[in-house]
């Protein structure tokens, strides 16, 4: 009888030692591998970007936007932005300001310089297209690390350009249930954790779109940062083309930048 | 003022950017109803133009905004104005500004009660949303506990109104230029004005403080020097606070601006309020329609000027996120008391990359003798306007 609790007893413990040695969930995975990817792309500050925004119709017509703007890292809470429209000329001008947080709906406030007026609005929108392109709200500002649960699923070669790196592939669920998504899977290459591809899942499951990051860029000798991005829609055969021009990390930008008072003064 | 830029400008050396922005447009307007009074055309054709142009150096900018328009119909509609001429330095957490400019105070659509900076251009449009350049010192400061800004406005506009061959007209010849002004100092009056503003999370709140002279003229019934009766404007001194706040829940946001306004004339409160409610992706598309629904109230009631005094507006905005900005904007008013209601249509879009096409429709209906719209009743007009961009 005693031969066969300590055997039960031996076992149960090789069990417990191997149980901590073991991989990681899927979950767990996932949440390590996102906020490894989060913690390499904070830290800068403050920056400011030109871009240029391009719309190509299914026929193949282009239409350009130009905007440029700035964004703030605030701590324990999400960035602040403001961003200005360049063109088409009869909104240039017109601006938004943005207070993020990760864990409810975000602050948000439009000026509109034919009036003068700072508007606040509404920021639940998450899902409306931004300046009729393919991109949507939450496209552009949604990747604060609280907003998803994480799952990790494989591992693969990068895709496209970057062929040549290994990808982890993770799945993130947004927690709003505002979000026009169900999931989207995310592959982030294991060298430098930055994102070269997402596809989108709408809420029947089926892939909506597809965004492809290149022309990665090295700043400060630590951010990464894509100048380009490709935002294809595969059911309206539409696109969006992004393009970075001009970014700049610690130009000494401060609360005071992000400011509705700043809003007012924006151009 | 003139030494002061020349100062600043001489001191600035090379300009780091400049920008010119502004428009010009064509418009044409038809009045589906015949003329009242003689003299007024049914059909108008009208030109504008507004260049702006901002100059950037360190933490300086030099605005610069001339506005010209010439009216076929009516001359007094043809008028030009600076619309800002303002130099601004804006260091860090503080601003000075001065020169001409334009700042607008209020958070409702259909009336907006507290903005009372700036004159309103009433020839350009009825609906007050545009306004002549006001002369203006301003210093603003942004803390924790908010941002305050601080007012010298030195010298008055007094409000443009349609001449003889213009419309509307009021059923006696109003004579803008028999103002009588209750300050000895007339338009040379300094006036000064004061706005607190602070974000709480989902509230903006602003409270602000004004003394001068009012924008709004009193129309006082006088005879000119021919002894025929004439409606006289009046200017009065009058010391005002307000309140204006939005609240921000989900889709839904809500507004309020308040006054309390004490002259000799005329002491009264009045308000306006509501909310929009934003539809976003209606029938699955990434179109977004916004319910407004707003009401106006004016303690003086039937005895003050203000045809806003007991009044519902409700209406619906649509944005389509389409490549061409397509927007319309459809509202009803209607005033408790006298019944008397309008109906405005407004929308637009973009063609090509540098211009904008817009209509705007508006009628007034089953207006008595008793409500202040009565002066409009006959002139529901269609506007047609083609900007092009710079």
């Amino acid at each position: 009888m005693a031969h066969v609790v300590s055997l039960v007893a031996a076992a149960w413990l090789t069990l417990s030692l191997m149980g901590a040695a073991q991989e990681r969930t899927p979950e767990e995975r996932g949440l390590a591998i996102a906020t490894e990817a989060d913690a390499r792309a904070s830290g800068w500050h403050d920056s400011t970007a030109e871009m240029e925004m391009t719309l190509v119709a299914r026929t193949g017509d282009e239409t350009v936007r130009r905007l440029h703007g700035s964004s703030l890292e605030v701590d324990g809470d999400g960035d602040r932005s403001l961003v200005v429209f360049d063109s088409p000329r009869d909104i240039s001008g017109t601006a938004v300001l943005t207070y993020a947080h990760p864990d409810e709906a975000d602050d948000q406030w439009l000026y509109l310089p034919a009036l003068k007026r700072v508007k606040r609005i509404a920021a639940a929108n998450q899902s409306s297209a931004f300046m009729g392109s393919e991109f949507a709200y939450e496209d552009l500002v949604g990747d604060e690390l609280g907003k998803y649960t994480y799952r990790w699923l494989r591992d693969e070669p990068c895709p496209g350009q970057a062929a040549t790196l290994d990808c982890f592939v993770i799945e993130r669920r947004p927690r709003a249930d505002t979000s026009g998504y169900s999931r989207q899977e995310v592959w982030l290459d294991s060298r430098e954790y930055r994102p070269w591809k997402i596809d989108y899942f709408d809420r029947r499951d089926a892939v909506l779109k597809t965004l492809t990051y290149s022309a990665y860029e090295r700043h400060l000798d630590r951010f990464w940062r894509a100048h380009d991005m490709v935002m294809v829609n595969h059911q309206t055969g539409r696109e969006t083309r992004l393009h970075w021009a001009e970014i700049a990390f610690g130009t000494g930008l401060s609360d005071a930048d992000f400011s509705t008072a700043a809003l007012r003064r924006a151009r | 003022m003139t030494a002061l830029l020349a100062a600043v400008i001489g001191s600035a050396g090379a300009v780091a950017a400049q920008d010119l922005a502004g428009s010009g447009s064509l418009e044409v307007t038809g009045w589906f109803q015949a003329p009242l009074y003689p003299g007024q055309q049914r059909v108008d054709v009208s030109l504008m133009l507004s260049p702006e142009l901002a100059l950037e150096w360190a933490d300086q900018r030099l605005l610069v905004t001339p506005f010209v328009r010439w009216d076929q119909a009516d001359p007094e509609r043809t008028h030009w104005d600076v619309r800002e001429l303002l130099w601004e330095y804006a260091p860090g957490n503080w601003e000075l500004r001065a020169g001409v400019g334009r700042v607008f105070w209020g958070v409702t659509e259909f009336q907006h009660l507290v903005d009372i900076i700036n004159q309103t251009d009433f020839v350009e449009n009825i609906d007050g949303e545009d306004k002549l350049g006001q002369p203006m010192v301003q210093v603003g400061i942004f803390r924790s506990w908010g941002s305050l800004d601080l007012f010298v406005l030195p010298g008055f506009r007094t409000r443009p109104f349609p001449g003889p061959g213009g419309r509307p007209q009021f059923p006696l010849p109003l004579r803008p230029e028999l103002a009588v002004f209750e300050s000895a100092a007339g338009r040379g009056h300094v006036d000064v004005a004061a706005r607190w503003s602070h974000v709480l999370g989902p509230a903006d709140l602003g409270l602000a403080y004004f003394r001068g002279t009012s924008r709004e003229p009193r129309f006082v019934v006088g005879t000119d020097a021919e002894d025929s009766p004439v409606l006289i404007p009046h200017y009065d001194q009058i010391d005002q606070a307000s309140l204006d706040l939005s609240w921000v829940a989900g889709a839904w946001l809500w507004k309020l601006e308040v006054l309390n306004r004490d002259g000799a004339a005329e002491r009264f409160a009045a308000l306006t309020g509501g909310f929009e409610y934003t539809l976003y992706g209606v029938a699955g598309s990434s179109t977004d329609l916004g319910l407004l629904l707003e009401y106006a109230w004016d303690e003086r009631g039937r005895f003050g000027q203000n045809p806003f005094n007991d009044d519902v507006f409700a209406g619906s905005r649509l944005a389509l996120s389409d490549v061409s900005g397509t927007e319309l904007l459809a509202g009803l008013g209607l005033d408790r008391r006298t019944g008397a209601g309008f109906v405005t249509v407004e929308g637009s879009r973009r063609i090509g990359n540098r211009w904008r096409a817009s209509l705007e429709v508006r009628g007034f209906f089953a207006v008595p003798p008793t409500d202040f719209l009565y002066p409009l009743r006959g002139d529901d007009y269609m506007r047609l306007q083609l900007e092009r961009f710079f």
